[in-house]
């Protein structure tokens, strides 16, 4: 019981970042149809960027302000959101009327080229920082001493994903940019001629998902406190199975998506075993693909000519 | 004017931005962990940089294109020899005038009416079906010949085998790419699939070459027929995540499953190949003869490597032969027919699944076929061989020769694999050029260099034209 608590809670804290990356791949998909396969790279990104602005605060190890880690969040956000910005300029918006696969390619070689710009720039080694924010909750001991915990760190996690799926839930169905982006969805030319910017609409949406995602890399860095060139590879993969299984295009999907392979990884870690959880994630997306296309949330998609 | 400088402006700004944490602040490990090594000027020269790049990628959209390549041309050959403060300068303006001047000619050459869709990059309209066959005649004349060249070091000999191997998968991910039209990221699952079948085979059973090919090839349609057999219905790009998905799962179960593949150490000693029971070695096994003894000749190590460099010839040919043939039956004819337009094919009663089922796993045996002589080849087989790296490598040879042409392919292969050979300094930024590459390819020319988009089949003025050029 008391290693199935441990292990619930340490897939939920998972699920919350795979939750807030599927976000960003459920979003694009909504508006434009396609898949974004540099979302994980996004990610990958602010993580660095994270890492690099605490070497260059000097944070890391203990006794640190709050605030300096709050400075750390915002430059990520802004200068991730802004690489996502311009992967959508650059490689995406010329290709929006193209064929399906073209956009798709596009990514994959921005995908390619970010990983190897970081590689080539940062290096290829594993990144580590100092643990911050050490310190946990002890909720029970079993008698031969094995603890359950919650860390800070957890709590934060789960809390600021809780904070920023209300905010985005908000701003899709309360604010005009939020209207704008449920226009585009239906339909951008009928949007387009009642006065909405589609392009900048669609810009709007790759900065949030973007955003989304270097908030998710801040807290990994925090979390695992290691960070390499690679990461964004599976964590990008994982996140859009989640965005798959909640069904692409749902919002709480994403969310739902993201604790469901959170917490199945982290079990099959605990109780099958370590090496296989990733192969685990992989048959669970070709798995959820077959029974239900549309994921838990999904509209079925209907086929136009 | 004002209007192209306030955009170069912005452009730079945002570069500016972009490279101010990643290339501007390196982090490297110090004494007391990680240190930040400044690197500003190289960014703000790079910034600059980017801002004549951008201001000059206009100007060859505007008309001047035709004044504006050649420069470019000869700025970016000239950085490539001339020393430069930092690497990265140097690799953002090399790169850069590259990417001005392709992008210029490929303008000049638009606008001066030449360019029809469907017509490939080097050839006039009229004559191009007859110069592809001259051209495809050269290229195996020369391909035969080469290994008897004074050309044909030990080296360059590997090299071509290596290429060879490349043009290979990517004629058989052409069927599955170029002709169906389903992006297969997976490519590599089904060519570890035929490498380890053969190595592990060989390993336990003492199954030689020769009878492995066949079934490593079987093993690998089978089970890219049971694995597309429930993904197939799935909408182009589901599939696409899919089969990276099933490439990954491969190369996970290749590295933990230790006591059957021996886990990231790999499988080493795989038996070289024979011909008609010859061995290639100084010494042969119990009852063998070797290749020299036959034919009483001197044993040198280079026969071995001249023999499989006609055998992956020989291979490779078979798969184009093959896969041009199959274009033009029935099925060929469905699969592009798919391509195109799934939901009329559908319409008129072409059954989907058989389409599908039939370009995945033809182009997953070809993956088979060519695994199983990439381990006999290399003699030693470790996952690290098939990484996504490796499809991106076989896709993009793919995309590259333009999708459905096979002459196209060779070019492309000897482009990817043969070009990072010549440069082998230049090797960590191969798989930068290659993303960067595949964005530009599909912004500005979404059908690759040689794209065939045209339907081998089509309704001229008074009945059915078949057009001879597949």
């Amino acid at each position: 019981m008391a290693y199935f608590l441990q292990q619930l809670i340490n897939g939920l804290t998972l699920g919350a970042v795979y939750g807030l990356i599927a976000i960003g791949y459920t979003m694009v998909y909504g508006i434009i149809g396609m898949i974004n396969f540099a979302h994980g790279e996004i990610y990958m990104i602010g993580a660095f960027v994270t890492v690099i602005s605490c070497v260059v605060l000097g944070l890391g190890g203990s006794g640190h302000a709050i605030g300096a880690l709050l400075i750390v969040l915002l430059v990520s956000v802004l200068i991730t959101s802004l690489y996502g910005w311009t992967v959508e300029r650059v490689a995406y918006r010329r290709l929006r009327n193209s064929t399906r696969l073209a956009p798709l390619i596009s990514a994959i070689g921005m995908s390619v080229l970010l990983q190897n710009y970081v590689q080539l720039l940062q290096g290829a080694r594993v990144k580590t920082v100092a643990p911050v924010l050490q310190g946990a909750f002890e909720l029970m001991k079993r008698d031969d001493g094995f603890v359950v915990s919650i860390s800070y760190l957890q709590i934060i996690i789960v809390v600021l994903t809780m904070i920023l799926m209300a905010a985005v839930t908000l701003l899709i169905h309360r604010t005009p940019l939020g209207r704008a982006q449920r226009a585009c969805e239906q339909d951008k030319i009928m949007a387009a001629l009642v006065g909405i910017n589609v392009d900048r609409t669609i810009s709007a949406t790759f900065v949030i998902g973007a955003a989304l995602a270097a908030v998710a890399g801040f807290m990994v860095t925090m979390y695992y406190g290691v960070v390499d060139f690679f990461m964004g590879f599976l964590a990008g993969m994982k996140a859009f199975t989640a965005a798959v299984l909640g069904g692409v295009g749902s919002l709480p999907g994403a969310m739902l998506g993201g604790i469901i392979i959170g917490l199945i990884e982290s079990f099959w870690a605990g109780y099958v075993n370590a090496q296989y959880k990733d192969v685990a994630v992989f048959g669970i997306l070709i798995l959820v693909l077959l029974v239900r296309p549309n994921g838990l949330f999904g509209r079925p998609e209907i086929e136009k000519v | 004017m004002a209007v192209r400088l306030k955009d170069a402006f912005l452009t730079a700004l945002v570069a500016l931005i972009l490279a101010l944490p990643l290339a501007g602040a390196r982090t490297i490990d110090g004494a007391e962990g990680l240190v930040v090594e400044w690197h500003l000027i190289d960014v703000g020269v790079a910034a600059v940089l980017v801002f004549f790049g951008r201001l000059l990628l206009d100007l060859v959209s505007d008309g001047y294109g035709a004044v504006i390549a050649p420069l470019a041309l000869i700025a970016g050959i000239a950085a490539a020899y001339l020393p430069f403060p930092s690497q990265f300068l140097k690799t953002v303006t090399v790169g850069g005038s590259f990417v001005i001047a392709v992008r210029g000619l490929f303008v000049v050459w638009r606008r001066s009416g030449q360019a029809h869709v469907g017509m490939p990059v080097f050839m006039g309209v009229t004559k191009w079906t007859k110069n592809l066959t001259l051209l495809s005649a050269l290229f195996f004349i020369l391909a035969l010949v080469f290994p008897l060249t004074p050309l044909a070091s030990r080296y360059a000999l590997d090299v071509a085998t290596m290429v060879l191997t490349y043009v290979m998968l990517a004629w058989g991910l052409n069927v599955t790419v170029g002709y169906a039209g389903l992006l297969d990221l997976g490519y590599a699952g089904f060519y570890a699939l035929g490498a380890y079948s053969y190595a592990l085979l060989a390993q336990h059973f003492g199954i030689g070459f020769w009878i492995a090919l066949p079934i490593a090839g079987i093993l690998s349609a089978v089970t890219a027929f049971l694995l597309g057999l429930p993904v197939l219905r799935l909408r182009g790009d589901y599939f696409a995540i899919v089969t990276l998905g099933f490439g990954e799962i491969v190369r996970l179960v290749l590295i933990n499953w230790t006591t059957l593949t021996g886990g990231p150490n790999g499988i080493s000693d795989v038996p070289r190949p024979t011909l008609f029971g010859l061995e290639f070695a100084r010494e042969a096994s119990q009852g063998h003869k070797t290749f020299n003894d036959f034919f009483g000749i001197a044993f040198d190590p280079v026969q071995r490597v001249i023999f499989l460099y006609y055998l992956i010839l020989f291979l490779a040919l078979l798969v184009g032969w093959f896969s041009a043939k199959l274009r033009r039956l029935p099925i060929g004819r469905a699969w592009e027919a798919f391509r195109e337009d799934e939901i009329a094919c559908a319409a008129i009663g072409i059954n989907r699944w058989k389409v599908k089922l039939t370009a995945y796993s033809l182009g997953a045996a070809v993956a088979g076929f060519a695994g199983c002589f990439f381990a006999t080849r290399q003699g030693f087989i470790s996952p690290e061989s098939f990484t996504f790296t490796e499809s991106a490598t076989m896709l993009a040879i793919v995309i590259l020769g333009g999708i459905g042409h096979p002459l196209g392919i060779v070019l492309a292969a000897l482009f990817v694999v043969g070009m990072p050979e010549l440069f082998r300094d230049l090797e960590q930024y191969r798989m930068l050029a290659f993303g960067a590459g595949m964005v530009l390819i599909m912004l500005w020319r979404p059908g690759g260099m040689m794209a065939v988009r045209r339907p081998t089949v089509q309704l001229a003025e008074g009945g059915v034209q078949i057009s001879e050029h597949a």
